[in-house]
């Protein structure tokens, strides 16, 4: 018994159900999650004003047909080779030795009738309306794998480190300024070797 | 009257409930830090297909969301099967995302609005052609920048 005079005691035995009131509120109206995906730059509408002239086989097409096959390079793949045919294309580094779009870090075939450089190589990707989303991101996907693959190689060669995990490292936010700067300078190095030209067509209607 | 009055016999003691809100609270703060509040409600079906090349999004005031895919159960009578596309919480033509992206973008803060990302939240079933229409849409207003939001997983698991 409180002594009299004494301010009585505030019940504090409903406090626990205000505050699994809110528990549940919080609860009912939050998500937890991390969007992660395939980030891309789509092309600027205006078209370039002067007409570069590519060389075809500096090109390597993918088109995706409306029942999800592939058609790469003039013949029929499965999805799960494109990766590697992909590397080969943009690894190629056709150009002879002595010119200038020599490529001295490739270490593909050098076939004369493939890409001269991977800063040339382009890999341009066309679908149809009726091609499954689904789909037309597996092949997304494995392009975006093969210039990884390519990218950590050389990566690992000159850094001893993965490109991927050095991007991820400079582009978290909680990742301090000074090792950014020196990761930055990196990951523009690697970007340089292997650019990602990938054009996205717009899409045939047959 | 003794200071020190000795208990009756047989009396179990009541378990203190006096720390019961401060787990409570501590629950609560948990989840008010890891989540982030819904914006909309999807009225679409909305499975996102697998990908492991992926990147995180991070910083959530620069992303501007795109829902695409089949109306859910409950709006098929209304808007059939097709998919269609939703922006905030109704469903739109690929014609108004030109002027959705606008309106977000003014939105923003002055500084942030040349680094805005369009994060497209497409149903794996729906088909390219909507997404086609989408992507001319962004490039009529210079929103050059997507992310094909993914879960994680085995991209080829998006064939089956």
């Amino acid at each position: 018994m409180p002594k009299r005079g004494a301010p009585p005691e505030v019940n504090a035995g409903s406090m626990a159900d205000i505050a699994f009131l809110l528990l549940i509120f919080f609860l009912v109206t939050t998500t937890i999650e991390t969007d992660a995906g395939l980030d891309r730059m789509l092309p600027p509408i205006e078209p370039p004003e002067t007409d570069v002239v590519i060389k075809q086989k500096n090109i390597f097409e993918v088109i995706i047909n409306k029942n999800g096959q592939l058609f790469a390079d003039e013949e029929l793949l499965e999805v799960s080779q494109l990766r590697e045919k992909a590397m080969a294309f943009l690894d190629n580094g056709g150009a002879p030795s002595g010119t200038a779009d020599y490529c001295n870090y490739c270490q593909g075939a050098r076939n004369a009738s493939s890409s001269d450089n991977p800063s040339k190589a382009i890999i341009s990707l066309k679908n149809d309306r009726e091609t499954p989303y689904g789909t037309y991101i597996t092949v997304q996907n494995e392009i975006v794998g093969a210039y990884n693959d390519l990218r950590n190689r050389e990566s690992q060669r000159l850094f001893k480190r993965d490109f991927t995990s050095m991007e991820a490292a400079y582009l978290n936010p909680e990742t301090p300024e000074s090792l950014k700067d020196d990761l930055k300078e990196k990951v523009k190095t690697i970007q340089d070797l292997f650019p990602q030209k990938f054009s996205e067509a717009e899409t045939s209607n047959n | 009257m003794s200071k020190f009055s000795k208990k009756k016999d047989g009396d179990i003691p009541a378990v203190s409930t006096a720390s019961l809100p401060d787990i409570v609270f501590m629950l609560l703060f948990f989840f008010m830090t890891v989540t982030v509040m819904k914006d909309s409600s999807l009225k679409v079906d909305n499975i996102l297909p697998n990908a492991n090349e992926i990147k995180k999004l991070e910083k959530k005031d620069r992303i501007i969301y795109i829902y695409a895919g089949a109306p859910t159960q409950e709006y098929q009578k209304v808007f059939g099967t097709e998919t269609k596309i939703q922006l905030n919480d109704k469903f739109a033509n690929a014609t108004d995302v030109g002027d959705y992206i606008l309106s977000e973008r003014a939105k923003k803060p002055q500084e942030l609005q040349n680094v805005l990302t369009t994060a497209l939240k497409v149903d794996k079933n729906a088909n390219m052609g909507i997404i086609s229409d989408i992507k001319l849409e962004l490039r009529k207003v210079n929103a050059l920048k997507v992310n094909y939001t993914t879960y994680e997983g085995d991209a080829f698991r998006n064939l089956q």
